[in-house]
């Protein structure tokens, strides 16, 4: 591990932040054995379960908070300026952060994924959904860390993507799901476990395309904004 | 020997001048950067460290770019003054961390040797949260210092730090000045200046209004009569044989001996031992009463 990616493990697991991790998957895991006890048909609980919790709330809003915690914290409080100046390249930064950042997002969102996919379906629906959020977490994890460069607000402007474009746009217009990381991780979820609990609206290519597009691209501009990372000219 | 060259630099945030037009090379040793508050000491030093882009003009480290160039770190060290530290690491993990990214062939050796540097040894398995503001400045001095960089850069250094560490600081960045190392440090307390540098950067208003030794400077100030304190034998004699001499520009006296104002500083140094064997006068004390940092500052802003 580099001492980038440990000082960002450190700081991650180190700030209170870090509990926000475990409510989502929690709930998430508590209301599929729960559906499983009482007997509901999984065609009834899977969709707004799977779908409307697991993969339109808790991957984006996990990967949101580690997202922007790794690199959006250190720029907040000014600790990132003790590893920029050092003669490492940018790339490296940004490849150790996104590392950790994906690393922690995938972990705490396939897991509890793969749990309630095999307890609505099978180890195949849990496994396809355990893969899908590692991509998912790839790309929302490359774009909320971009985010946290952008703006001195990632975390709402990342919410307003969840919401507004993914949430609110995705469901009614049809252009928009080109650019929605969960339609890419239903699509793929879908293609490795074909089931009715899941409704893909982009093609599979389009979804490896896209998401493999917000990683790379993503990362190029975090990379490139984060060789002309300022401090403010204020004067003592 | 590693040099830093500000060449016809200026900054603008929108219409606002922060920097305007400054040149200046830093040649090995303590050099001081002063200036009033917003004078725009903070914006030149972010731009040596390559944290801003200049609006115009070059910033160059050993004649390679500072900005968008993080080769500079090799030879550069930075202490901010709103740099936060890391505080879950204790002050050895922090310092050990530096070291490894800077990628040091024996990082744990470099850290004690820095710490020791800084008198941070006994307390640096502590987490670095539970220190006070003084010791979070040293361990972020003991980071800077870490891969011996030819430039340190350090923004209010002292600020938080109690007098002995004041004192433990200066010695520190006297000595690394005398091995050759060129130190840039920015203070609003005219007397730590003084303390630690003869040469001094002064910006005024996002200009450079003065280069050099102070002492110097003062020296080139010829609109301004010089003031000297003189004790002799006979200071009323001394006074009235004064007044006659072209350079000076005035005398006064009182219990404690002549203040003497002079228009020209080398005429008027070269006069009074003329004057006072002339007239048998012992001369008991003489010693240029302005030619203190505050003085010299004082008349820049006034300037």
């Amino acid at each position: 591990m580099s001492t980038v990616a440990w000082i960002t493990a450190r700081g991650l697991f180190g700030r209170r932040r870090v509990l926000l991790l475990l409510p989502l998957p929690l709930l998430l895991v508590g209301l599929a054995l729960l559906c499983r006890a009482y007997d509901v048909n999984p065609t009834e609980w899977g969709p707004p379960v799977l779908v409307g919790l697991g993969l339109a709330v808790l991957l984006p809003v996990i990967s949101l908070i580690v997202g922007t915690g790794v690199l959006g914290s250190e720029v907040d409080d000014g600790t990132i300026v003790h590893i920029l100046t050092k003669p490492l390249p940018r790339r490296d930064i940004i490849v150790a952060k996104l590392g950790v950042a994906i690393g922690v997002g995938a972990v705490t969102s396939a897991v509890p994924l793969f749990v309630a996919g095999l307890l609505a379906d099978s180890a195949r629906l849990g496994l396809g959904l355990a893969v899908a959020a590692v991509v998912g977490a790839c790309a929302y994890s490359a774009f909320f860390l971009l985010l946290s460069l952008l703006t001195k607000r990632p975390v709402l402007a990342g919410l307003v993507y969840i919401l507004v474009w993914e949430g609110l746009l995705g469901r009614f217009v049809s252009g928009t799901r080109v650019l929605s990381i969960e339609q890419y991780v239903i699509t793929i979820a879908d293609k490795i476990a074909p089931t009715a609990l899941l409704d893909a609206r982009v093609s599979p290519t389009v979804s490896i395309v896209m998401a493999a597009i917000f990683v790379v691209g993503c990362a190029v501009a975090a990379v490139d904004r984060l060789r002309s990372f300022s401090m403010a000219g204020e004067t003592s | 020997m590693t040099t830093v060259e500000l060449e016809n630099v200026s900054r603008w945030y929108g219409n606002v001048v922060a920097v305007n037009d400054i040149s200046m090379t830093l040649e090995p040793g303590v050099t001081g950067l002063l200036g009033p508050n917003g004078a725009g000491k903070t914006t030149v030093l972010h731009m040596m460290a390559g944290f801003l882009s200049p609006s115009r003009g070059t910033v160059t480290i050993d004649g390679g770019s500072t900005w968008r160039n993080p080769a500079i770190y090799r030879r550069l060290g930075l202490v901010a003054e709103r740099e936060a530290v890391h505080g879950f690491l204790t002050a050895r993990e922090f310092v050990q961390a530096s070291a490894r990214m800077h990628k040091l062939s024996d990082p744990k050796g470099a850290a004690e040797r820095a710490l020791e540097l800084v008198e941070m040894t006994d307390a640096a398995d502590r987490r670095i949260e539970t220190y006070s503001k003084g010791m979070r400045q040293r361990t972020r001095v003991a980071a800077a210092l870490v891969h011996d960089p030819q430039v340190l850069l350090l923004d209010e250094p002292f600020n938080g730090m109690d007098p002995r560490q004041r004192m433990h600081m200066m010695s520190l960045l006297h000595g690394l000045g005398d091995r050759g190392h060129t130190i840039l440090f920015s203070s609003h307390i005219l007397e730590e200046v003084e303390q630690v540098s003869g040469t001094v950067q002064v910006i005024v208003a996002g200009r450079l209004a003065a280069s050099g030794d102070y002492r110097k400077i003062r020296r080139l100030m010829t609109n301004r009569p010089h003031v000297f304190a003189v004790q002799s034998s006979d200071d009323r004699r001394l006074a009235v044989a004064l007044i006659a001499e072209k350079s000076v520009s005035g005398v006064e006296i009182d219990h404690a001996g002549l203040t003497v104002r002079a228009s020209e500083y080398g005429s008027f140094t070269r006069a009074l031992p003329r004057i006072a064997i002339g007239e048998g006068i012992r001369l008991r004390k003489l010693l240029p009463s302005d030619e203190s940092l505050e003085s010299v500052f004082s008349y820049l802003l006034e300037a």
